[in-house]
């Protein structure tokens, strides 16, 4: 590795560093808004891509393709979210049977009290 | 202790009604055999509804109480955020209790908020239909795909920390509801989003209770097309807001 890499690296993790103190700086404040906060994440992750592509420590190639990547992954964790969701979604159709049966008690209760529901 | 905390709080239930003539009396029969031992007060906020929906109340009135069952009505369709403002006005439990008048917020769940929040001392008790216990009846596929989406995204993007972000029935300590909403502007379904939203970002204690939800307007979508747009809007509006 060439001395001018390595002042990149150190270049890099200060950035990084920094960005870190600021994220934990600022994630314990209401001012800041949370598009601040994901793009400050963004950011980081950004910085390390460049620092990946600086160091090449993966072969060029597979470096540049992280971003898409990252983003093909996002989604897949979308749609296996959505599509898990889906299928374990709690559906409860006692309760639907049950309620009937509360409200035909409720209405048998309001005509003793004769209070006229009917006309509705 | 707590039986002691119980004896002193009282709640007040807001419940904002258009056109519920028959929904409002059948829901405070439940409410009442389901609290029979809280001190609590239903604050019924109608929006000048032509059904008559006043008239039952009075009704009810006279049945239960006017000190137990309060009409503040509008005099007309003003909208649900402000609603709940103005029964919040008229509220003299020391919680309040924030649910739908047409009976997919089902009484039978009360004791159970009231009940979470003794145990735990939250600041808000939100009733969460995607956990164990908890469950949707009457939703066909397309309604439970939006629901899930909307609600993915949401969890990635804003982090809220509540699992149903778009529920409405929901406990709070007056004092926090007063302070959350005075910053609330949105409308419609992301009203509630931005209510919770809102206070996990002010660092308010929230607890969640399963419930089921019974849609009994079945085959009526509520999320169609505009509606997704105003939500994909609120979830933006959201993120560079709060």
């Amino acid at each position: 590795m060439t001395v001018e890499g390595y002042f990149e690296i150190c270049v890099d993790q200060q950035e990084n560093y920094h960005q870190i103190r600021f994220w934990h700086y600022f994630s314990h404040h209401q001012s800041m808004k949370h598009i601040v906060k994901i793009l400050t994440l963004l950011m980081a992750i950004s910085a390390l891509w460049i620092g990946l592509l600086q160091t090449s420590i993966l072969p060029h190639g597979h470096a540049w393709l992280l971003p898409i990547y990252f983003i093909v992954s996002l989604g897949c964790y979308g749609l296996l979210m959505v599509g898990v969701g889906l299928m374990t979604f709690p559906t409860c159709p006692r309760e639907g049977v049950l309620l009937q049966q509360d409200i035909d008690e409720a209405k048998e209760h309001l005509k003793q009290k004769g209070i006229d529901i009917n006309s509705n | 202790m707590a039986e002691q905390e119980k004896e002193r709080n009282k709640y007040s239930l807001i419940v904002p009604t258009y056109n519920e003539r028959l929904n409002i009396a059948l829901l405070v029969y439940l409410i009442f055999k389901h609290l029979p031992d809280v001190d609590f007060e239903v604050i019924v906020v109608d929006d000048g509804s032509p059904d008559g929906t006043q008239e039952v109340v009075k009704e009810l009135q006279g049945v239960y109480g006017e000190d137990r069952i309060l009409l503040r009505a509008r005099p007309r369709k003003l909208g649900l955020g402000t609603a709940y403002c103005h029964g919040l006005k008229h509220a003299t439990g020391n919680f309040v209790v924030i649910m739908d008048a047409d009976l997919s917020h089902h009484p039978k769940y009360l004791p159970s908020f009231i009940r979470k929040q003794l145990q735990t001392g939250a600041d808000i008790v939100t009733g969460t239909r995607y956990v164990k216990g908890g469950g949707v009846h009457g939703w066909n596929l397309m309604r439970k795909l939006t629901s899930r989406g909307a609600n993915v995204l949401a969890q990635t993007l804003l982090w809220p920390g509540v699992s149903d972000l778009t529920g409405s029935f929901r406990l709070y300590k007056k004092s926090v509801l007063e302070d959350i909403i005075s910053s609330v502007v949105s409308k419609g379904y992301v009203f509630q989003m931005e209510m919770i939203v809102r206070a996990t970002r002010k660092g308010y204690h929230i607890e969640e209770v399963p419930i089921t939800f019974v849609d009994r307007v079945f085959g009526i979508s509520k999320l169609g097309g505009s509606e997704i747009v105003e939500y994909l809007k609120g979830l933006l509006y959201l993120l560079v807001t709060t």
